[in-house]
């Protein structure tokens, strides 16, 4: 186990020693737009990895804070912290609602739930006047930083965007280890026997719910300053629907696999964006594959490969599967 | 104390137009709850791709007048034929690997499989309709001295009524409906009395998809075919299964008909809740009774 967690800290120096040499290797806006929905895929997979619980409308808290986002800073001349700390917490307030009206029901009835919640957050997005329609808000200025760091400067922004990524990835996995993030998987793999013991389970639930939902509005939230917009693509379900395929791609229930699936996704977008609706074909051939042969995502796979063994898993692994499970949590 | 929203009583024939819409709109709900229902019950499959399925209802009905001249009536019988058949392909080759597996697994897999149909015809169709004609013996409509009721609209739910009908008799009154419900509750048993049920699975999964299929050609002349049609009924359809539970047959038909009129009484009165009046339904029913109103608690 010590040997695990040498190379995970090995691997963790080489991975941040990568992004900080990113943007002088690759397009620095193909990065931050990566590493937006890398923090967006890892808050997902707070809730469905570790919670088990399949939420297929957080395209609404993340679209929903790029909105509060964008319109604060545009329109009220917030400062980016400000206007990105709005968009949080009206994105965890949203999941306040959304999570309590949605742990009522389990499994399917969930995700169902999100679904058409998020749906009514798309139909609200379309009418209200604030958020532009069609058009949506455009032209979002960056702004200065604390008053000081020039954000249009991409670099600057780069290293913002890596920061605010950083902080909220340190959020997640702090919390997945904490006794919080044991109590959680424990209400996963038995509610019954973790409700028993005297948990709240549907306490807990909401908060991971809370949690989840305001970890995606900050990525939602940092994608509209970003790219200085936000609109209609950002709160619908096909959103929904893409992070949900960022996480099962990199590995279900994996620290680092929603990372990889965004990092992998967003760079198939951008190589075969000339190639208009083949994308979502393309997309749903991934679904496919992955629920019927690649369950595990790829860091999955090549975490039990790099502990020698090989053992199915699934949202809900059974307990004799959950060493190599937490092996491939610690990488 | 409702002043902000601007409550006016609507001239009578206009009211009755809406309620026609809602109508309407609840037909095609109840008969798209109606095979969701049919499938989650025996392969605990939510099957994300229904509204995909009722979209290629739609375009089959429009391939068979534009490339082999088959009007609208064979194509009633054709197509959800023809997609049904789609749906039982689709069965054995991909759905029967998941059943072991957590259900949300089936989601997924359905997931993707509407997005590449989807894509695929949007590739092809862009995302603007296609124009289908109402067949001539249902052109025209007439004078109830209250509305005027066109006959393609009655015709549309009588139809869904009848179906509706037949298939609520056959599960709950015929024989194979017994096989069927009982290979709900315990097929490891029914398939020891010597009943086939992987086959029974097949045909089932492909009736529900023929049922979404047959939604579709009814739905061509009515909203224009188009390859977005599914994806915008289908979260709709989510919301009303999650009101009415899953757990029978009859409260899926009720919830559609109903959640119909709900959304038409809604646009007479207050247009701009229209389209998110059924998910507001849904939040108070998951606050009164989270298990909808005629589903088992689970």
């Amino acid at each position: 186990m010590a040997e695990i967690g040498r190379w995970n800290r090995i691997l963790a120096a080489v991975l941040l020693g990568l992004a900080l040499i990113a943007p002088f290797i690759l397009y620095p806006v193909f990065v931050m737009e990566a590493l937006c929905f890398a923090l967006f895929a890892c808050a997902f997979n707070l809730l469905i990895g570790y919670v088990g619980l399949l939420s297929f409308g957080h395209a609404a808290f993340f679209g929903a804070a790029a909105y509060v986002t964008a319109h604060t800073v545009k329109v009220w001349g917030f400062p980016p912290e400000l206007g990105i700390f709005a968009g949080t917490a009206v994105a965890a307030l949203l999941g306040m609602v959304v999570g309590w009206l949605a742990i009522r029901r389990q499994g399917i009835y969930f995700a169902m739930i999100t679904l058409a919640l998020a749906q009514m957050v798309y139909f609200v997005a379309l009418q209200a006047r604030f958020t532009g329609g069609e058009d949506g808000i455009q032209a979002v200025p960056r702004g200065k930083l604390l008053g000081v760091l020039d954000l249009s400067d991409s670099l600057t922004m780069y290293y913002f965007v890596l920061a605010v990524f950083l902080i909220g990835f340190a959020v997640i996995v702090r919390t997945v280890r904490s006794p919080f993030g044991q109590v959680i998987e424990a209400i996963r793999e038995n509610e019954p026997r973790a409700v028993s013991l005297g948990y709240d389970a549907d306490r807990y639930k909401l908060l991971a719910f809370i949690l989840s939902a305001g970890l995606s509005g900050l990525a939602g939230s940092l994608k509209s300053l970003v790219f200085q917009l936000a609109s209609l693509t950002d709160v619908q379900w096909t959103m929904s629907g893409e992070v949900v395929l960022m996480t099962l791609v990199g590995g279900l229930g994996t620290v680092l696999g929603p990372v990889v699936g965004a990092f992998f996704l967003t760079a198939m977008q951008h190589y075969l964006a000339q190639l208009g609706s083949w994308v979502t074909v393309v997309q749903g051939v991934i679904f496919v594959f992955c629920v019927l042969v690649f369950r595990r995502g790829i860091v999955g796979v090549v975490a039990s490969y790099a502990a020698g063994r090989r053992k199915p898993a699934g949202i809900a692994p059974a307990a004799a599967e959950r060493s190599a499970e937490s092996c491939a949590a610690r990488t | 104390m409702l002043d902000w929203i601007h409550l006016t009583v609507p001239p009578a024939p206009a009211m009755f137009a809406q309620l026609l819409v809602g109508l309407i709109n609840g037909a095609f709900y109840a008969l798209l709850s109606l095979g969701l229902a049919v499938i989650f019950g025996l392969l605990n499959i939510i099957n994300f791709a229904h509204g995909a399925q009722y979209m290629l209802g739609a375009f089959c009905a429009w391939f068979l007048l534009n490339a082999l001249g088959l009007g609208y009536w064979p194509a009633l019988i054709l197509a959800p034929i023809i997609v049904g058949a789609v749906g039982i392909a689709i069965e054995r080759l991909l759905l029967r690997h998941i059943y072991g597996l957590d259900h949300l697994y089936g989601l997924l897999l359905t997931f993707g499989l509407a997005l590449i149909i989807e894509g695929v015809f949007r590739q092809q169709f862009g995302s603007s309709g296609q124009p289908y004609a109402i067949p001539p013996e249902l052109q025209g409509g007439r004078n109830l001295g209250f509305m005027f009721l066109p006959n393609y609209r009655a015709w549309v739910i009588v139809a869904s009524v009848a179906v509706c009908l037949a298939t609520w008799f056959t599960i709950e009154r015929t024989r194979l409906g017994a096989y069927l419900r009982a290979a709900t509750e315990n097929p490891v048993l029914v398939q020891a009395f010597g009943i086939n049920v992987p086959r029974m699975i097949t045909l089932t999964y492909g009736a529900g998809v023929a049922l979404a299929a047959l939604a579709g050609v009814m739905a061509a002349p009515i909203y224009q075919v188009s390859p977005l049609m599914g994806s915008n009924i289908i979260i709709t359809v989510f919301a009303v299964v999650v009101i009415g539970g899953m757990g029978s047959i009859l409260g899926a038909i009720v919830s559609g008909f109903a959640l119909g009129l709900v959304e038409g009484l809604t646009k007479v009165f207050y247009p701009e809740a229209s389209s998110t009046v059924i998910f507001v339904v849904m939040a108070l029913v998951l606050l009164i009774k989270p298990a909808g109103f005629f589903g088992r608690a689970r």
